[in-house]
């Protein structure tokens, strides 16, 4: 019994340094990997569909308060009338009207111009009875201020007529509102397929897992405990995801804004301005898909510590 | 004995020997007509009477199969009776709640049959893990763990994972781990089941010592000739699901 318990050659030197920084989840796995990367894709995806909804409310907000300001005078060329004079009548109406910051009569020259795409060069419009328009800008869209403006031209120039966008930029508005309405419910559809990724994962990770989380019952872990390794494991494979997934979504963001920047004067180009503006979605933009990442992030660790610390509660 | 304690370090004989004093004349664990079956089948064990008092010595064995691991998982409550009462720290174990259970369990060290090391972390690691769980600082506890590594023996493995340890080293690295928290109560099943019987002789020394310096300890074993050479354990033997007592000569 006066042995020595523990004999000189198990009691050799210690090694001078250790490690220590494991995660008690093991960090790779091919279930962590495949979640990872559909993170990453439904990041994107969601990314995409948050950017593009930001540019057409960006867009639709930009055409509104153009438009809006904007109204046109078309004055028709009545029978043996001088039109030139009703022109002018009407300008100087518009010019005193109340909420009128300047207005712009197009000359016959101009107008004639406007056709050019539709009736080509070089014909003699001269016979023809071309309506003449006038731009009135408004100061602001103060619709009882274009209603002034039309009974009086209505009493003065029966021959002028004013249009105010008002119906086209008002269903332009509503199509602009159903993209925005559309990509809100895909962006939820991907949160909720997102979710249920990772709660798959979750489960998958806690099945493959089982022993250590009995290993960790039995030395003493609370549930609290093993969740939150659970939740530290999925943030970073969150984190890894959505990093990969909201990077691509701003790469492809300011490739198609210096691609829109080139094309910008085509035809095309400018339809697609229309559309979506300058397809440059701002600094606001990219902080809101970077508020995406850490969402996605938080959402992937709080979601798994969940869904753990209702399984561990099952557990008897 | 006692002059062996120089060799070790004196940390880890005060580390070791600061446990809780429980109170004396009541058991750390008392089974009562204990009983459990699995679904509709026959009772695995029954008729289970007995107490682990603290500071005692115990070894419980009997024949392959015959119910040891299971009898050992109903002690660490990893099972639950199908009848009877157990009483663990003086609490009735079917009225505990998930966070008392975490409580309690943190006063029993265990050492699996298979050890139960987690490969992907180090041996350091692993022996820490208790502490961790237990929400500890690791600048708190560093010294602790290393002093009881180099105690083992495990001083220059401490970086190493447990797939390149050998079965004795892993064997007491999983005996440093239940050792980590100065448990009152120590459960250990097989623990020298992997190991020659020179290094057999060593492990056990080691929880002779630790019984010393006041832990409860019961050790699971069909080792005969081991059992032989600590006469002085009492032997809680287990065969056909019952239990047969047979108290240990005085030392």
């Amino acid at each position: 019994m006066n042995e020595p318990i523990v004999d000189p050659l198990l009691a050799a030197e210690p090694a001078a340094t250790f490690e220590s920084d494991s995660q008690l989840i093991p960090r790779d796995s091919v279930a962590g990997r495949a979640l990872v990367v559909v993170i990453a894709i439904m990041t994107f995806l969601a990314c995409l569909t948050a950017g593009a909804a930001l540019l057409v409310a960006d867009a639709s907000r930009a055409w509104r308060s153009e438009v809006l300001r904007d109204a046109t005078i078309q004055v028709k060329a009545g029978a043996g009338g001088d039109i030139e004079a009703l022109v002018a009548k009407a300008v100087s109406i518009a010019s005193k009207a109340k909420g009128v910051e300047s207005v712009h009569a197009y000359s016959k020259a101009e107008s004639e111009r406007l056709l050019e795409p539709w009736l080509g060069n070089g014909l003699d419009l001269s016979q023809l009875p071309i309506p003449r328009l006038i731009v009135v800008r408004l100061k602001d869209q103060l619709p009882e201020d274009l209603a002034a403006l039309r009974s009086a031209l209505a009493a003065s120039v029966p021959e002028a007529s004013l249009d105010d966008h008002r119906v086209w930029a008002e269903r332009l508005g509503t199509m602009a509102d159903a993209v925005v309405v559309l990509a809100a419910a895909l962006f939820a559809l991907m949160i909720l397929a997102m979710g249920t990724a990772i709660g798959f994962a979750t489960r998958g990770a806690m099945a493959g897992n089982r022993e250590i989380v009995e290993v960790l019952h039995l030395v003493g872990a609370s549930d609290r405990f093993i969740a939150s390794e659970f939740e530290i494991h999925f943030r970073r494979l969150g984190l890894r995801g959505s990093l990969i997934g909201g990077l691509a979504a701003m790469a492809f963001f300011a490739a198609a804004s210096l691609l829109s920047f080139w094309w910008a004067h085509s035809p095309g180009g400018d339809e697609i301005a229309a559309m979506f503006g300058s397809f440059a979605l701002g600094p606001y933009g990219y902080v809101g898909l970077a508020a995406v990442c850490a969402a996605v992030t938080l959402l992937t660790g709080l979601l798994s510590r969940e869904i753990v610390i209702r399984h561990l509660r099952t557990l008897t | 004995m006692d002059d062996g304690w120089h060799l070790f370090g004196n940390t880890v004989k005060a580390a070791l020997s600061g446990q809780p004093s429980p109170s004396p004349g009541i058991a750390l664990l008392r089974f009562e007509n204990v009983g459990l079956r699995y679904g509709m089948g026959p009772e695995v064990v029954g008729d289970l009477n007995f107490s682990i008092a603290p500071q005692s010595f115990q070894f419980l064995t009997g024949p392959s199969g015959a119910g040891k691991t299971t009898l050992m998982r109903l002690m660490l409550l990893a099972l639950r009776p199908t009848r009877g009462t157990v009483r663990i720290f003086d609490r009735d174990a079917a009225a505990l709640s998930k966070d008392d259970l975490t409580a309690l369990r943190r006063r029993i060290g265990v050492v699996f049959q298979d050890f139960r090391l987690l490969d992907h972390l180090t041996t350091y690691e692993n022996v820490a893990l208790p502490l961790r769980a237990m929400g500890r600082e690791e600048t708190g506890y560093r010294a602790e763990v290393v002093e009881l590594l180099r105690w083992v023996g495990l001083g220059d493995r401490m970086n190493a994972p447990p797939p390149v340890l050998s079965g004795g080293e892993k064997q007491r690295a999983a005996i440093a781990r239940a050792l980590i928290v100065r448990p009152e109560l120590l459960l250990a099943d097989e623990p020298t089941g992997n190991v020659d019987p020179g290094l057999a002789r060593r492990l056990l020394r080691l929880f002779v010592e630790l019984h010393r310096l006041g832990t409860a300890v019961v050790i699971a074993t069909h080792d005969l000739q081991l059992m032989d050479q600590f006469g002085f354990a009492r032997r809680l033997v287990v065969g056909e699901g019952r239990l047969t007592i047979f108290d240990g000569s005085p030392l």
